[in-house]
């Protein structure tokens, strides 16, 4: 097999794992935001997933009880968000940003106080993590040329948030476009008067939402502490929510296309680990910042309107007013 | 009479609160968290070893951002610590200020040289150190690949993957070298998601022994090498414990030292300002053995033993990057 394809193959599997925790917020916002509530939260809703999946993994010595107080904690934030931004109408932005400090010092605090370790939590044994899974024929497709080692070395042996993540995909854009409630969501965000008129209550649906994106945040966080680490350090959530909104926004607010934004932004991560301080014929060393810095700038230029247009759900972080 | 026997008993208990009062001992924290089980926890565990002996308390301060150290340095001056201990490369440029304002005050800085006239400055041979863990990285490897993984891409961590590199260049010429950099930012000391991948890319490539000088991130490199079944190497503080099997050794600065030293010292009155550099000769830096990788580096122990006493009496000489910002072999 030549250096290049198992490159290629190693590269395509980091994929994977760095684009699973960007998959879940970025699936998070999708909800929230299709619904109308603007989700800046996604960041701090993940660091307190990721802090509580280690906690009670540690605690318990069970690693699904460490994804359910994720999921609890992840969606109780939530609430907080909708509360200030659903039912007293408050600037979503703001509230969003004020979850990202609250959850940034309240971990911390938390963590020095339970376990005296400068607000890290204690290393996971591998009892207390997701561990890889082999899917099954892995090893005797890997005798198969090309094919075998994109299955057995690319797909098999991630742990099962990564292939929950991707699941969760078809499932996201089933619910948006072939149920009832998608139906709802998507014109609550558009024109909520219209479902109000109709007799449904935006804040319920709003709420419904908000609920949803708590829940993939906990997932997302979980993966982060328990999955890819074996513990929690405090911030480690490193800008991942912010590069998840980015992603939302370049696919346009589009179950499928974001996918494909979470893959991009993934590929070039692993891409620019693997690039750095290598030299490529006729270039020469490329900057790994810049490679770094693309998905950002991407966003932006899709912002300003160069690659096609951006369009936002139309009541995307406008508080819905009754008219008395 | 009340009064006065109230006088008369502050009077007689004054001279020793004053005298306690007096050595107030402080630490400001490099950026990262103090229990990053790496450098800021060497230099923690060094006060810890102080105030067990002695009962003299000392302050601490972690700070969260760059900003807040030169604060963080003043704030102690004010409250009249003495010494201060300001750790890491990162608040050379704030003690320079601070240390102008409060000229009677001692001061330590550890990992950088400030030159003033009531400066310690602690730096360390960590090329004399990084040489001898990649002298044994490249003697343990079976594939003839060693991967290092540093933190913020700063001269002081090139020096350490410049010495790590003819180490074990040293001991098989023919060696490849993986060097990776976790970032451009402080946040690179706090990424451990990051340095696993950045280990796993080298994994991928071939290397079976990785040397991370990375504070916090350095967790995440040595949790993908246990996943991997592949070796790894700690640094500044003895990290042998944190992946038993996994982990090769460590590259121990002897920070403990100089903080304890540094308190010592001023208790007794024999601080002094100036440089101070501690190599492999002062035992400032060297490799751990413990019982969690004694059977692992049996085999290697007399090699090294000869190394380290060549780079003692000069026979090895290793370059230091920090002289001239190359890495020459």
């Amino acid at each position: 097999m030549s250096e290049w394809f198992t490159l290629l193959i190693s590269t395509l599997d980091a994929t994977l794992r760095v684009s699973t925790p960007l998959l879940f917020a970025g699936l998070a916002g999708l909800y929230s935001e299709r619904a109308g509530v603007v989700d800046i939260g996604l960041e701090g809703k993940m660091l307190v997933g990721a802090f509580a999946a280690a906690a009670i993994a540690h605690l318990t010595g069970v690693v699904w009880l460490g994804l359910i107080a994720a999921i609890i904690v992840s969606v109780l934030f939530s609430l907080l968000h909708g509360f200030a931004s659903i039912t007293h109408r408050g600037n979503q932005v703001v509230s969003g940003v004020a979850i990202n400090i609250l959850a940034s010092g309240l971990t911390m605090v938390l963590g020095l106080a339970w376990f005296h370790q400068g607000g890290s939590t204690p290393s996971l044994t591998n009892n207390e993590r997701f561990t890889a899974i082999q899917l099954p024929f892995a090893e005797s497709m890997q005798t198969v040329p090309y094919i075998g080692p994109l299955y057995s070395d690319m797909l098999s042996g991630h742990n099962i948030l990564v292939y929950l993540a991707f699941a969760l995909v078809p499932l996201t854009w089933w619910v948006f476009y072939r149920t009832r409630f998608g139906l709802r969501l998507r014109a609550v965000g558009e024109n909520p008067k219209a479902v109000d008129t109709a007799g449904i209550s935006v804040a319920t649906l709003r709420y419904q939402a908000v609920i949803i994106a708590g829940v993939l945040c906990g997932f997302a966080g979980a993966y982060l502490s328990t999955a890819q680490n074996a513990q929690f350090i405090r911030d480690m959530t490193a800008g991942q929510g912010f590069m998840a909104l980015a992603a939302l926004i370049f696919a346009n607010w589009r179950p499928w296309p974001v996918l494909f934004a979470c893959l991009l932004f993934g590929f070039l991560d692993a891409v620019a680990v693997r690039l750095q301080g290598v030299s490529l014929p006729h270039i020469g060393t490329v900057p790994v910042q810049l490679i770094e810095s693309l998905p950002y700038i991407l966003t932006v230029i899709l912002l300003a309107g160069f690659l096609g247009k951006s369009r936002p759900p139309k009541a995307d972080g406008i508080p819905y007013v009754k008219e008395r | 009479m009340k009064k006065l026997l109230l006088s008369v008993v502050v009077g007689t208990c004054l001279p020793a609160f004053v005298l306690a009062a007096d050595f107030k001992p402080a630490i400001v924290y490099d950026l990262g968290t103090k229990f990053d089980k790496s450098f800021n926890e060497g230099v923690s565990n060094g006060a810890k070893r102080f105030t067990e002996e002695t009962k003299v308390e000392v302050q601490e301060f972690e700070p969260a951002n760059d900003s807040q150290i030169e604060q963080a340095i003043r704030r102690m001056a004010q409250r009249g610590s003495n010494p201060i201990i300001s750790v890491g490369f990162s608040q050379s440029k704030a003690l320079e200020t601070v240390s102008k304002e409060f000229p009677d005050t001692h001061f330590t800085i550890i990992d950088s040289v400030v030159d003033q006239p009531n400066v310690q400055s602690v730096t360390f041979r960590e090329e004399q150190g990084s040489f001898l863990v990649g002298a044994l990285a490249a003697m343990a490897s079976k594939t003839g690949k060693v991967g290092f993984v540093g933190g913020q891409d700063i001269a002081l961590i090139r020096k350490f993957a410049c010495g790590y590199e003819q180490g074990a260049k040293y001991v098989n010429k023919d060696v490849k070298v993986f060097q990776n950099m976790t970032g451009s930012t402080g946040a690179a000391w706090n990424n451990p998601s990051k340095g696993g991948e950045l280990a796993k890319s080298q994994f991928d490539q071939g290397a079976d022994v990785v040397f991370a000088a990375a504070g916090g991130t350095g967790i995440g490199v040595y949790q993908a090498a246990k996943d991997n079944g592949k070796l790894a190497i700690g640094v500044d503080s003895n990290q042998n414990h944190l992946q038993p099997g996994t982990m090769l050794t460590s590259m121990v600065k002897r920070v403990d030292n100089a903080a304890y030293d540094t308190f010592k010292a001023q208790q007794e009155g024999s601080w002094k300002a100036g440089k101070v550099t501690l190599g492999l000769a002062e035992k400032g830096v060297g490799w751990a053995v413990d019982e969690h990788n004694e059977k692992m580096v049996e085999p290697y122990k007399a090699k090294m033993a000869e190394i380290e006493k060549a780079i003692i009496d000069g026979t090895i000489k290793v370059h230091d990057y920090m002289t001239d910002n190359t890495c020459k072999m």
